[in-house]
């Protein structure tokens, strides 16, 4: 009984989402609303018993993780926001989280997305036969690695703007904007096929558990 | 005093984080930071519920138009805020989780949240297919190229694509479309993305070094 309720609340909500495609109507505004109340107060939940009593509750009181108090200050300081004449200390709390993720940013992304990728493009770009395993590579090994090395290095190009994209440079920029383009036609052709995927999970919702029209 | 301040807090911050790496017993720093982010994030949290509240109660109030949808929001908003602080319909009473199996909150996720995100989600399916007409109309060299990379990553991960080529011999396999798909993701896609993540990368740290010497202020808002 009560799956069969949870069946029906579920496919008059997803009938309301998808009445939007007619035109926005008051179905689709009614949804939405239950969407933005219901998410937040599932966010809100979940955090409090997450972070406030998991972590800062049971960590202070239970193990006497004194330290965690600072976090339970900053955060009591964010909400002087709500205080219009002493609102300006809310930017502490702010300024640390700022600060530290500049920090923690600064040295990881160089690290992951800068030294990791610029190691991963220097590869074998010629294959000599030499008896060293790390110098054989197959004609398709080499011809991609060629792009690897060839594409990463034009879609640089193209990202520098301090030259003028004329001549060679500018050869190469046109290259680089070309593999670029390869990379966000890859990308849509995977969102699209993300999307189409949930599109048939909601379908067969519809037509299979709650309407029983396929099997 | 209210800008000086939070310069030097976002300074010292920074700085104690890049000079941990370099120091093992600071290592532990990064995992407390963290710790303190996470509390900071639920009182943000309820910045964000109040305001929340205070748009829609005072849509109410004020019987503006559609105030009948915020009633519907602040409704939700508080049944999930009862359920789940309170634990009300938790089998387990208030010591089990929020999420244990049959307890009213995770019915309230189950029947009523994921339908409607996920059905939100796939909606997004008819715009995308929208948005393609338009962007992959081949007006230029690189919009054909772009439609090209879709097209053969769209049709190379569907049964579809696989019969299309089928008949392409086995010595030039690398032409039939989930072959190609595959080489595309791994050849010129992986390239493309490289660029990408490097210069992400490059901007992420100067914006960094920005922020840590005050020449980026803009977080911290106008002085009113």
């Amino acid at each position: 009984m009560e799956q069969q309720i949870g069946l029906w609340v579920g496919a008059f909500l997803t009938m309301g989402i998808i009445s939007f495609l007619y035109k926005d109507n008051p179905w689709y505004k009614l949804t939405e609303a239950i969407f933005v109340g219901i998410s937040a107060g599932y966010w809100f939940v979940a955090l409090f018993w997450d972070n406030i009593v998991g972590k800062f509750w049971i960590g202070v009181f239970d193990r006497g993780d004194y330290y965690l108090l600072v976090g339970a200050v900053l955060g009591l300081l964010m909400l002087m926001r709500l205080a219009p004449k002493i609102g300006w200390i809310s930017r502490w709390p702010l300024s640390f989280v700022v600060g530290a993720i500049s920090g923690f940013y600064l040295l990881n992304y160089f690290s992951s997305n800068v030294m990791l990728q610029v190691q991963s493009t220097i590869m074998p770009l010629f294959s000599p036969q030499f008896n060293d395993p790390l110098f054989t590579s197959s004609a398709g090994n080499i011809i991609s690695n060629l792009f690897i090395a060839g594409g990463t290095f034009t879609g640089l190009v193209y990202f520098f703007f301090s030259k003028e994209h004329k001549g060679a440079f500018g050869g190469a920029a046109k290259i680089g904007i070309w593999v670029i383009m390869i990379t966000f036609g890859a990308s849509f052709g995977y969102t699209v096929m993300s999307r189409m995927s949930l599109l048939i999970g909601r379908m067969y919702f519809i037509f299979g558990e709650w309407l029983n029209l396929i099997g | 005093m209210r800008r000086q301040v939070p310069l030097i807090i976002t300074f010292f911050i920074g700085a104690l984080l890049v000079i941990s790496v370099f120091i093992p017993p600071m290592v532990s720093l990064k995992e407390t930071f963290t710790l303190y982010f996470d509390i900071i994030a639920v009182f943000a949290f309820f910045l964000g519920g109040g305001n929340l509240l205070r748009v829609h109660l005072g849509k109410l109030y004020g019987k503006k138009q559609d105030w009948g949808f915020s009633l519907v929001t602040v409704a939700g908003f508080a049944m999930m805020l009862i359920v789940g602080l309170f634990k009300i319909g938790n089998p387990g009473g208030i010591a089990a989780s929020i999420t244990a199996e049959g307890s009213l909150f995770q019915k309230l996720f189950e029947y009523i949240m994921v339908p409607l995100g996920s059905t939100m989600y796939a909606l997004l399916a008819f715009f995308v297919a929208s948005a393609s007409y338009r962007a992959f109309r081949a007006k230029n060299r690189e919009a054909t190229i772009l439609l090209i990379g879709a097209f053969i990553i769209l049709l190379g991960r569907t049964p579809f694509g696989m019969m299309l080529t089928s008949w392409i011999p086995e010595q030039l396999s690398i032409l039939q479309i989930p072959n190609l798909a595959i080489w595309i993701m791994n050849g010129p896609n992986l390239a493309g993305q490289r660029a990408i993540m490097i210069g992400i990368g490059l901007g992420v740290v100067s914006m960094s070094i920005r922020i840590l010497l005050g020449i980026e202020r803009s977080y911290l808002g106008e002085d009113k």
